[in-house]
């Protein structure tokens, strides 16, 4: 500090005591951060997903050939979805449960479109650690609950996908989706 | 550098008086690794695992450069080139074994190099520079094995991916996010596979780098010793060359042959064989984990059961993180000035039951998620965390040590005349 003081001859500051040469000095140096910075963006952006990744980001389902009771399984965002035609048993089931008393508290309403109660649809991975959870397929159990097991850490889901017993904090992740005519969806 | 007695490189032959007055290359290493570097003349076999862990580096970076001409990062092939590798590569079979047992035998050796700085003290003034370098090395370590591991492309490999960059999605609002970005995707694939594999071959060298650091903060005060007192002249050191390339070399010669005999006897011993199944998507393994060098810190992760303002799920994660980080500020703990637990009966008792905890945290770690190893990791994670936060901080306030000798050579001596009545 002692030099630049020396060197701050009369003249040179214009008495109001900033400097010609601190001005330059921090102008510079902020317009190089700036730059470091912009280029940084690119860097960081070229992370994020791809427009590959993302053109696979909605897929559409025809959903005339699942019948009442069944479930399919597919693949959205290259992790498992559950389509789930719901009986009428299962969304009664549903209904009964008193949303307050649940870890996560949601109806079948809310987690279905309007009029489409029966077709439940969710990603097929257990928010506890991202298992899949089991009940979507032929022959799978279904938990205690009717819904979803997830064997991982025996997580159980309801017949509206909603966690009811296990270490998973959350209900399955429902979607966007919506309804493109009575038989195709599209989900993302 | 280190002591004033320190022999200074004067090199007779005219070839290497021409380099070193041009390139002082061969001065630096006499002085660093040579005879021109004084070094504590009581260090026991504790004193090996330094150089051993720069060994098990050398033989991961050799023997991952020579798997990566043959390896391919792509989802489609990746998990076949691996076999290809295993199957039909000259000596192949024997590079990969060579490089999945090294990184566990890289974890063993640091994870001794790092209990012997707790027990004799190492991470103390003037030294806290070391031991902070040494932990920047562990979690970039940490890092290269994890993705490492991700690079074959099996069940565990892929299913690991999941977990571990879904702690990142524990986090609130920026979550899941930084999930999609740290992943390149919504779930592991491609994108996460070839930025894991650049990554992991880029970071041992990082490594490396940090190494020379932790070196160069280690000379300037020098090595400590059992006693943890200090130098005090000449007759307390010896030179590093011959006497301490000696005994390291010694020492390096047992480590190769522990680490050959499970290369070639048991080299699937320390793997979980689910990870010779290639990734499904679909399909989860029964029971999920890591590699075993990273299961004291599962079972921390995994301790949390019950949210409370937080999710459990990110306690886990905080505390699993925080497990690490708390070692950044240990210097700062223990306020004992006396570094060697030899001389620190009570820290000395509470250093053992923390060796115990970890191990106890180890084996809940590999377990599964259930009673009763929930519980036992909750009281082995709270007793980790009291041990650095509430124990030290007392036990070096009232505990009484041992009188300390008077120098390293009193204590030598006294020793050997001791062993000699």
């Amino acid at each position: 500090m002692a030099t630049l003081e020396t060197t701050d001859t009369p003249g040179e500051g214009a008495g109001d005591g900033v400097r010609r040469r601190d001005f330059i000095n921090i102008a510079a140096v902020s317009f190089a951060g700036v730059g470091a910075a912009t280029v940084l963006l690119p860097l960081i952006n070229q992370m994020n997903p791809s427009a590959d990744v993302l053109a696979l980001a909605s897929i559409e389902v025809d959903l005339s050939a699942i019948k009442e009771g069944q479930a399919v399984k597919t693949i959205f965002r290259k992790q498992p979805l559950f389509i789930r035609h719901l009986t009428g048993a299962e969304i009664s089931a549903a209904d009964k449960v008193d949303p307050s008393s649940l870890r996560d508290p949601q109806t079948l309403e809310e987690r279905t479109v309007d009029g489409k109660k029966q077709w439940l649809i969710t990603m097929g991975v257990c928010t506890h650690l991202g298992c899949v959870p089991l009940g979507a397929g032929e022959g799978e159990i279904k938990g205690e609950f009717g819904g979803y097991f997830c064997p991982c850490h025996g997580s159980s889901y309801d017949t509206a996908a909603r966690i009811r017993k296990g270490p998973a904090p959350t209900n399955l992740e429902v979607p966007k989706f919506a309804f493109k005519s009575d038989t195709v969806v599209q989900v993302g | 550098m280190s002591f004033p007695w320190a022999k200074h490189y004067a090199p007779k032959h005219p070839l290497m008086q021409w380099i070193d007055s041009r390139l002082p290359l061969p001065r630096l290493v006499y002085s660093a690794v040579g005879a021109g570097y004084p070094v504590p003349r009581n260090l026991n076999y504790f004193w090996n695992f330094g150089v051993l862990s720069g060994a098990a580096l050398a033989i991961q970076i050799v023997t991952g450069i020579v798997l990566a001409m043959h390896y391919a990062a792509n989802g489609l092939v990746a998990f076949d080139s691996v076999e290809h590798i295993m199957r039909d590569v000259n000596s192949g079979w024997m590079l990969r074994y060579a490089h999945a047992n090294g990184a566990s035998f890289f974890f063993i050796v640091v994870y001794l190099h790092i209990f012997r700085g707790l027990f004799y003290g190492s991470y103390k003034a003037p030294r806290e520079m070391v031991w902070l370098l040494g932990l920047v090395i562990f979690l970039l370590m940490m890092a290269t094995a994890f993705m490492g591991y991700v690079l074959p492309w099996g069940q565990m490999s892929f299913w690991g991916a999941k977990v571990i960059t879904g702690l990142f999605g524990a986090l609130p609002v920026v979550g899941t996010p930084i999930q999609t970005w740290l992943l390149g995707g919504f779930a592991p694939d491609n994108a996460a596979l070839n930025r894991f594999f650049s990554l992991h071959y880029l970071l041992p060298f990082v490594i490396a780098g940090v190494i020379i650091l932790h070196i160069w903060a280690l000379h300037i005060p020098g090595s400590n010793n059992p006693t943890g007192i200090d130098v005090k002249g000449p007759q307390d050191t010896v030179p590093f060359h011959p006497y301490y390339t000696a005994k390291d070399g010694f020492g390096l010669g047992v480590f190769l042959f522990l680490y050959c005999a499970v290369l070639f006897f048991a080299p699937n011993a320390l793997g979980h064989p689910d990870n010779y199944i290639a990734a499904n998507p679909l399909s989860t393994p029964a029971h999920i984990v890591p590699e075993w060098y990273f299961w004291p810190f599962y079972a921390i992760l995994r301790a949390f059961t019950v949210d409370f303002i937080l999710p459990a799920k990110l306690w886990g994660v905080i505390a699993m993180f925080g497990s690490i980080i708390l070692l950044f500020f240990l210097p700062w703990l223990d306020k004992s000035p006396v570094r060697s637990g030899n001389y620190r009966p009570a820290f000395k008792k509470f250093f053992w039951l923390l060796v115990i905890d970890v191990l106890i945290l180890g084996w809940c770690g590999g377990a599964p998620a259930a009673e009763p190893y929930v519980m036992i990791s909750q009281l082995a994670a709270a007793y980790y965390f009291a041990h650095f936060l509430i124990i030290l901080p007392i036990v070096s306030r009232m505990e009484r040590p041992l009188p300390l000798p008077n120098s390293i050579t009193e204590a030598v001596l006294e020793k050997h005349g001791n062993a000699a009545a």
